[in-house]
């Protein structure tokens, strides 16, 4: 450690618990972060990222900003950590109750960083965004809402949209003869079909239990629309009691027991590539992911991503009031700043860039949909431009777009949550238990 | 005395803050705030609590049958002086020499319903993820303790065959009436190195089912990790990481007062 920023507090009564806390785990999980504190040489700050293979886009933006001239007057570079996905958010929550904290931190918005306003760990953006035409003008205005809470905002959109969509196998749909689904019913009779000719009517990656959380997501929202989970998000558990909640468990069960997810679902993981390669070889004609299966497949099955991936929107449920608009799924990611950070004008001029011309094109050249208000014009530039427009159309004309409920709900909620989906998944409580167990959740 | 000073600071010192925070609510940020037994009465009132401590004694039971019957036999087996048995053995202790970590992700790999060795449902199905689990363990750990009771063999002295050959006793009888009362501490040294170890049996759960399905393989260390890594409830993972250390302490303590403390002395009187 080479104190930094927060020398002032070397090793408070804080920093030791973090250490407490840390051994708590026998098993080698390196929970401390990097121990470079920031703002150590010339108010250099550090930005952690989720580091997947859109981090590209990021480490090309700090390299921009630290030769521009908004990093000379502000007096401070930027210094990128990069974070291996499944472990950023324990990592992160771990940097964040120590002294050596990032300065600014990716994140999902929403009940991703709860804690931390909470705590009093986060600036609020609110009057930045206000004062400043360039970040006030330069987002879509649902998705910068999206990185907040009540009604502040507290993150800058930094990576492209991911909407959850329906994907489809267009090589099976053509040769059974099929249309993608509009209408629950429609979507029954193509499983019908399917399973007639021995296909696998969804791809699951059901190891993962996030994967089962987006059919949850469509359905609450298409049974008993978009009010019902932002009653939920907004504090009130009995809103798990909503006859929709219900509903929407018992046509999960019904698909289940219909075997439209197959029989081994609960083995396949979508991490390992597992679900993908089921879905692109033609064993199951659909798959409900986020936007990002594009580039999974294009990464590992490029012919089937170019030629064969078809996409649309999730199906009405008859009786139901949700809009076939309505989007689910994690508007973007999001820069936040730490409200301990020694140099705020650095941070701050760093996240403007963000709202540039080059960012978002560099979003686009990596099959990114920016979250920018002009992104529109940028997008023939994107490998697939079709499924670019489709995209940020999508979320564009979305009457609402209810973030993935695991990130809009606090960690202390989400995390039983999923555990009480994968029980509904695996058959180990019924549609009426889940309903229970999650009333129980506040 | 340096050897004092480790243990103190590496793991007394952990173990105490751990224990303090477990009468506290922290989530990692900010200070911990006292709450008194709010922690280890929800350890109480736990319904996964119940079921985590049921699974983890039934993964214990499961893996020291397991383990402590093939180990023991082949130890015994490989005790002899044979240049192939010699050879063997040394292959065989191949997989403890790899961590556990690289084990799980190997399993994890060879049983994927769709590229997968083994095409079946297996870590989506409850007994199958914890058939999974006891027979990951025990491949991992069988050579650790061939290696105990094979050095435990090579202690019983030769007289006692040559003895029992005499006296017309067969193979098998010398085997039920001197190796295995000879044994019976080595048994003991085992099963404490190999409750303790099911205590805190984590990275192949965490790879392989993530204590699923549903949570029908999360044993107490995993719970413990949820609680604290995953929930940011550290004030309750520390009352679940101390309850592991006062169980893992007090069961080793019963198993030596059972076994007699006897076993830690020479079992050759006379001789």
């Amino acid at each position: 450690m080479d104190g930094g920023t927060f020398s002032s507090r070397t090793f408070s009564r804080r920093w030791v618990l973090g250490a407490g806390a840390t051994t708590l785990l026998t098993t080698g999980l390196t929970a401390c972060g990097s121990g470079e504190g920031s703002g150590g040489g010339g108010g250099t700050i550090t930005a952690m990222v989720y580091g997947d293979d859109a981090v590209k886009v990021q480490t090309a933006a700090v390299d921009r900003f630290n030769k521009s001239a908004a990093s000379k007057s502000a007096k401070g570079k930027v210094k990128l950590e990069k974070v291996p996905g499944s472990d950023y958010s324990a990592k992160l929550r771990t940097a964040m109750g120590s002294p050596s904290a990032p300065d600014v931190f990716f994140n999902w918005g929403g009940g991703s960083i709860k804690a931390y306003q909470e705590a009093k760990q986060l600036v609020d953006l609110t009057d930045t965004i206000e004062g400043d035409p360039v970040l006030k003008g330069g987002f879509l205005p649902s998705v910068l809402a999206a990185g907040g809470l009540g009604g502040r905002n507290y993150g800058i959109p930094m990576r492209g949209m991911q909407p959850v969509i329906l994907f489809y196998n267009k090589s099976v749909f053509a040769e059974h003869k099929l249309q993608p689904p509009t209408t629950w019913a429609e979507l029954q009779d193509i499983n019908a079909k399917l399973k007639a000719a021995k296909i696998t009517p969804f791809a699951l990656g059901g190891a993962d239990t996030w994967t089962e959380l987006m059919w949850l997501e469509y359905l609450v929202d298409r049974i008993g629309g978009p009010e019902v989970f932002a009653k939920i998000q907004g504090g009130d558990a009995t809103a798990w009691g909503d006859p929709a909640v219900l509903k929407a468990a018992e046509t999960v069960k019904e698909l289940i027991d219909d075997g439209a997810f197959g029989s081994k679902f609960s083995s396949v993981s979508y991490v390992n590539g597992g679900a993908p390669a089921v879905f692109a070889k033609g064993k199951a004609a659909m798959h409900l992911m986020g936007s990002w299966e594009y580039s999974t497949q294009l990464g590992k099955f490029p012919s089937f991503a170019k030629n064969n991936l078809g996409w649309c929107a999730f199906p009405t449920v008859e009786g139901g009031t949700g809009d076939i608009r309505n989007v689910v799924g994690n508007p973007t990611n999001y820069w936040s700043v730490n409200s301990r950070t020694q140099n705020k004008d650095a941070a701050i001029a760093f996240l403007k860039d963000c709202a540039s011309e080059a960012y978002a094109k560099a979003l686009v050249a990596n099959g990114d949909i920016p979250t920018t208000a002009n992104a529109a014009k940028l997008l023939e530039a994107s490998p697939n431009p079709e499924f670019a427009k489709f995209q940020y159309e999508m979320v564009e004309k979305a009457p609402a777009f209810t973030l993935s409920w695991d990130q809009a709900l606090g960690a202390d909620i989400a995390t039983p949550m999923l555990t009480e989906i994968n029980k509904l998944f695996v058959g180990k409580s019924s549609p009426s238990d889940f309903v229970s167990a999650l009333k129980e959740l506040n | 005395m340096p050897g004092v000073l480790f243990f103190a600071f590496f793991a007394v010192v952990p173990m105490g803050l751990a224990f303090y925070l477990s009468f506290t609510s922290w989530d990692g940020l900010g200070d911990p705030r006292p709450v008194g037994l709010d922690n280890w009465r929800k350890l109480i009132d736990d319904d996964r609590m119940v079921q985590s401590l049921w699974l983890t004694v039934l993964l214990t039971a499961a893996s020291w049958v397991f383990q402590t019957v093939i180990a023991l036999l082949l130890g015994v087996w490989a005790a002899g002086r044979q240049r192939n048995r010699a050879v063997l053995s040394a292959i065989f202790f191949v997989p403890f020499l790899l961590s556990s970590t690289a084990i799980a992700l190997l399993f994890y790999a060879l049983l994927d319903p769709n590229f997968g060795i083994i095409r079946e449902n297996i870590l989506g199905s409850s007994s199958g993820a914890f058939l999974a689990i006891v027979f990951i363990g025990g491949w991992q750990f069988i050579p650790f303790h061939t290696l105990i009771y094979q050095g435990g063999a090579r202690q019983i002295p030769e007289v006692l065959y040559q003895a029992a050959a005499i006296d017309g006793a067969g193979r098998y009888r010398q085997f039920f009436s001197i190796t295995l009362p000879q044994l019976r501490h080595t048994v003991t040294t085992s099963t404490v190195l190999l409750v303790v170890g099911s205590l805190t049996y984590f990275e192949t759960v965490l790879i392989l089912t993530k204590g699923g399905p549903g949570t029908d393989t999360a044993i107490l260390p995993y719970l413990m990790y949820e609680a604290g890594f995953k929930s940011y409830d550290f004030g309750y993972a520390s009352a679940i990481a101390s309850f592991l250390v006062v169980a893992a302490t007090g069961l080793s303590l019963i198993l030596v007062r059972l076994t007699g403390f006897g076993s830690m002395r020479s079992t050759r009187e006379g001789m």
